[in-house]
């Protein structure tokens, strides 16, 4: 079952014989009957998932089902940030976990996910934002998370395409964290699912869930389009589909879904070789080893499930990104997509049990779920596996009863 | 782009000129009422995909908040109508009905 590993080796002796001898990198089975347990959603935090419930907890029977294609929703529409400088200790605490496993996650899968920790820069261009960020860089001290304020100079050496005099968004300085950057976002999924599938768990796409079954307050199965499935634990981990699950599970969620838009330019030479945030205009920017620029916007506001977002985001981003970075002006663009990210109220993620015994929520990770998949996944297996998780301890939905918020939208920064 | 008309004052305009206000119909829970009512109503959203009830408010035009009756996916809009009302006229949920017949319904 389990694969040949891809090594140095492997190149040479395909090489030698025609590529004749490469396997598919995951099986596709069809369903079982019963599985210990079900995650729903073959993104990246539901494979993640999978993955170390199998790699730390040695449970393996398990299904991943997914209603389109594997990491075919966010996972696959984001625009790859991978950071960990954020202020309240819970978050970093997992968003640090999830960096730390994205350094070596390639040797761990055996998978190249292409991590470049080329650095990432959050720009301040209001005073506001500058006494902001410095809060952060002084609670990512206390968190063991590095992190440091650089001034315009730096700012101007690591990113000489910037335009640090702009009239309406001048550059007072950065936050810096330099093990931040970037990964291959499909990789990463298909990565995990390998990962998964080589542990004998089965990886079911095309397959979409359309009722949950319980009995006495108690998750027994799912019926899907493939038939139904007896389950023992149920991980929804299904991001801007979470309230529609919930429904069927019979709960609601404090969650609202809506659209979020990336693009990217035509290729051209490298020109910017660090990742920048500006989130004061809900802009970013990097390039990508094809050489195209990615940039990133802001939510739309309203309820959206139609994975295209309005028009007008897209024209206030470019707009402020050209004041910022005045050769993108001259690019066209090439690609644009949405994605259905999961907003919560304050803007941090749902890792938690739920009124349903057996069934347990990974979601609200709204527009910054990407960089967090591997700390998610193993937090989530954690929780799925032992019924309490230190990570996640504190994402859990007794917070919006408590009030014991994580409150990420307004303190770091975060583009939203 | 997504266009309203402002039952108010009878424009029809572009999302550019509107803010969004989430989800409509919402019951309030103050004091008195148990922790669980009480975050449902802070907290806890319908957030369908499909027909969804929602504010609106004519942010750049005559100021007033208004409900539309949208689908969050396909973004149809099948009426709006001023939003001093704690449910949706029957003869929208109606028209609604009509379009989607496998809607539930308002609830």
């Amino acid at each position: 079952m389990a694969q040949r590993r891809y090594s140095m080796f492997a190149v040479a002796r395909e090489a030698l014989r025609y590529h004749s001898g490469w396997e598919r990198a995951w099986r596709s089975p069809a369903p079982k009957k019963r599985y210990d347990v079900v995650v729903v959603g073959a993104g990246g935090h539901g494979l993640a998932t999978a993955y170390y419930l199998g790699k730390v907890h040695g449970i393996t029977n398990v299904a991943v089902i997914e209603k389109g294609w594997l990491g075919g929703g966010n996972t696959g529409r984001n625009t790859t940030i991978i950071r960990s400088n954020y202020l309240q200790d819970p978050s970093s605490a997992i968003f640090d976990k999830a960096l730390k496993l994205y350094e070596d996650l390639s040797q761990d899968l055996n998978y190249n996910v292409m991590f470049s920790p080329r650095g990432l820069l959050m720009l301040a261009q209001s005073e506001h934002e500058m006494r902001g960020y410095k809060r952060t860089v002084y609670a990512n001290e206390l968190q063991g998370v590095s992190t440091e304020w650089i001034g315009r100079e730096r700012v101007k050496e690591l990113v000489p395409i910037i335009n640090l005099d702009g009239p309406r968004y001048p550059v007072l300085g950065a936050l810096y964290q330099e093990r931040g950057g970037t990964a291959r976002h499909d990789a990463v999924a298909w990565g995990y699912a390998r990962g998964c599938s080589n542990m004998g768990m089965d990886i079911i796409q095309q397959c979409e869930v359309t009722g949950v079954r319980t009995e006495g307050g108690k998750v027994v199965g799912v019926d899907t389009t493939k038939g139904a499935i007896d389950c023992g634990k149920l991980a929804v981990v299904v991001a801007g589909h979470s309230s529609v699950l919930a429904e069927m599970a019979g709960f609601r969620l404090p969650i609202e879904s809506m659209a979020l838009q990336a693009w990217v330019s035509e290729p051209i030479k490298p020109a910017i070789d660090v990742v920048v945030m500006a989130n004061l205009v809900h802009g970013y920017i990097s390039q990508s080893d094809k050489g195209e620029l990615v940039l990133g916007g802001g939510t739309d506001g309203f309820n959206n499930y139609s994975q295209r977002g309005s028009w007008h985001h897209i024209e206030e981003t470019t707009r402020a990104l050209v004041e910022t970075f005045p050769i993108v002006s001259r690019l066209k663009m090439l690609r644009h997509w949405g994605g259905i990210v999961d907003m919560t109220g304050d803007r941090s993620p749902i890792l938690s049990k739920t009124p349903v015994e057996g069934i347990f929520v990974n979601c609200g990770w709204g527009t910054g779920g990407f960089k967090a998949i591997p700390g998610s996944g193993f937090a989530m297996a954690e929780l799925v596996a032992k019924g309490h998780s230190p990570l996640a301890a504190d994402f859990g939905l007794h917070r919006f009863k408590e009030g014991q918020f994580i409150d990420e939208s307004v303190a770091a920064g975060v583009a939203h | 782009m997504l266009t309203l008309t402002c039952p108010l004052c009878g424009a029809t305009v572009e999302e550019t000129e509107l803010a969004p206000g989430g989800e409509a119909h919402l019951k309030r829970f103050g004091p008195g009422s148990s922790d669980a009512e009480f975050e449902s109503y802070m907290f806890n959203r319908k957030n369908p995909k499909g027909v969804h009830f929602e504010r609106w408010r004519h942010a750049y035009g005559c100021g007033k908040w208004f409900l539309a009756a949208r689908d969050t996916v396909t973004w149809e809009v099948f009426g709006t109508y001023p939003a001093q009302t704690t449910e949706p006229p029957a003869d929208l949920v109606a028209k609604i009905k009509a379009k989607r017949p496998t809607w539930e319904g308002y609830k």
